[in-house]
């Protein structure tokens, strides 16, 4: 095991790098929030209008092509709804999501956690300065604590920290895992989790690898 | 030549910095609880930093550029206006993005710089967007000029009027755009920054409807980047934000650009400007 200065001086330039940007920010308070609200009636044209204006206002790269502005029904309804949309609303695009979600045809769903851990460091693939022949990864620490070791984690998710172990090892939570990784808008609308399946961010092999390293009772996760 | 000296000064306060960060406070700093700890440290880092700001040498040359005759027509831009009358610098960068008769569109400051090199010293409009954001090897006048004036309204508030009809629109469909989630990965701005205290991994992460957070977010930019030894534009962070969205390339200069500025600017509205900044 590393000594506490080794660890003192490896946290610090790992922290250090990565945060110093934004320490004069102040700590925020429930202070003036900008009005961001829905105008349904004018919203159609309006809408219409920003996508145009976009359209106009990228060019293809690499393999981000301007395809990628071009809205599904669950991101055109989350974008109208700035991602709060009423319960009626919310059902009809979890609904959508659900058709949509796909499980392996060899109903295996667990892969090898140690892949899983990978993917889920990596935070490369789909950038237009990306190689889109080097597979692309979950960056699950971007937005979620997942093991103990592993310092650098992202809030924007929930912990995810004891996954299997908090909820059993059973067959419907591994399904759960899987569907979520998949397809997230399947269980809640306008998630800010991207479809990693629907996506195709990630293949149908790397979700079941990041599946194990949550449902795994050997993965660190739930160590 | 001035990279290295900088990036030498930046590895070894990041050094000095770790050997400051005892196992203890590291220790703390693996809660939350600790969390502010770790940002006091790295507030105490950036100050350090900031007393000498690489930035500095952008807005020398910068000024420089603004005041050589250049361009097939041989003036410099001292004619040009930028928001508040022929010639005025200082104050300028707050109240842009704005619209302007003569080119009849709303513009941030990046694109009115364009249309100053076409209408004043004869540039095309190609040559005028050529290397907006610079590298080692091939410095970006533009970033530089962008340096100059943002630096000329240091200490000065945002005070975007958004007012014309124009401006209004541009604010609304800024709004718009910053909303629009798509891409394989379905993200917007809003997935990152619509949410107090949010971090990606462990960089923070402005809540940019927050207006506090909107203001600290839009006056410390453009800004140095310690990680890339350049001066960067604002044009070059929502540039690069979209990248990371996995978006297509967002257009220098381009209308959604300057929309998307727009409702940010206005947003910043009573924000102190305290660019070019200095950030990781």
């Amino acid at each position: 095991m590393m000594n506490q200065n080794t660890i003192g001086v490896l946290l610090a330039a790992f922290l250090v790098a990565p945060v110093f940007a934004i320490a004069a920010e102040p700590v925020s308070k429930p202070a003036a929030k900008i009005e961001a609200k829905v105008d349904t009636k004018k919203d159609a044209a309006l809408t219409k209008a920003a996508q145009e204006m976009m359209q106009a206002s990228f060019k293809t790269r690499g393999q981000a092509s301007v395809d990628r502005l071009k809205q599904d029904e669950t991101q055109a309804l989350c974008s109208q709804y700035q991602d709060n949309p009423p319960k009626a609303v919310r059902a009809k695009i979890e609904a959508i999501n659900q058709k949509l979600l796909k499980y392996p045809a060899d109903g295996k769903l667990l892969g090898d956690w140690k892949e899983g851990e990978k993917i889920a460091q990596s935070g490369v693939g789909k950038q237009f300065t990306d190689n889109p022949d080097n597979p692309a990864g979950g960056n699950c620490y971007a937005c979620h604590q997942l093991t103990k070791t592993e310092l650098s984690y992202g809030n924007i998710g929930p912990s995810l920290y004891n996954f299997g172990k908090v909820r059993g090892y059973s067959e419907a939570i591994v399904k759960y895992a899987y569907g979520k990784i998949s397809n997230s808008e399947a269980f809640s609308a306008c998630s800010n989790m991207p479809r990693f399946g629907h996506g195709g961010i990630l293949t149908e092999q790397q979700i079941k690898h990041v599946t194990a390293l949550l449902m795994d009772p050997e993965s660190p996760v739930n160590k | 030549m001035q990279k290295p000296i900088w990036t030498l000064i930046g590895a070894v306060s990041v050094v000095v910095m770790a050997a400051t960060v005892n196992s203890a406070s590291a220790q703390s700093s693996l809660t939350n609880q600790g969390g502010d700890q770790t940002v006091k440290e790295i507030e105490r880092y950036r100050q350090a930093l900031g007393d000498g700001n690489p930035a500095e040498l952008w807005e020398a040359r910068g000024e420089d550029l603004w005041k050589k005759k250049r361009g097939p027509k041989m003036v410099s831009l001292e004619k040009c206006d930028l928001g508040l009358g022929a010639g005025v610098v200082k104050g300028a960068y707050t109240v842009l993005p704005k619209f302007f008769g003569d080119s009849d569109k709303v513009e941030d400051l990046e694109s009115r710089l364009v249309t100053c090199m076409v209408m004043l010293q004869g540039f095309t409009y190609d040559q005028a967007k050529k290397n907006p954001f610079g590298g080692p090897d091939n410095k970006s006048d533009m970033e530089a000029l962008v340096a100059y004036i943002t630096g000329s309204s240091r200490g000065m508030k945002m005070n975007v009027a958004g007012n014309h009809p124009d401006e209004k629109r541009y604010y609304e469909l800024g709004k718009k755009i910053f909303f629009h989630r798509g891409g394989p990965h379905d993200f917007s701005c809003a997935n990152c920054h619509a949410a107090d205290k949010q971090r990606i991994r462990l960089q923070a992460l402005p809540n940019l409807l927050n207006q506090e957070n909107a203001r600290s977010a839009y006056t410390s930019w453009p800004a140095y980047r310690v990680s890339q030894g350049e001066t960067r534009s604002f044009q070059w962070r929502l540039f690069d934000c979209f990248r990371q969205q996995r978006f297509p390339e967002l257009e220098f200069t381009s209308s959604a650009s300057v929309a998307l500025t727009m409702f940010l600017a206005k947003n910043a509205n009573g924000g102190v400007m305290s660019a070019p900044a200095i950030k990781r």
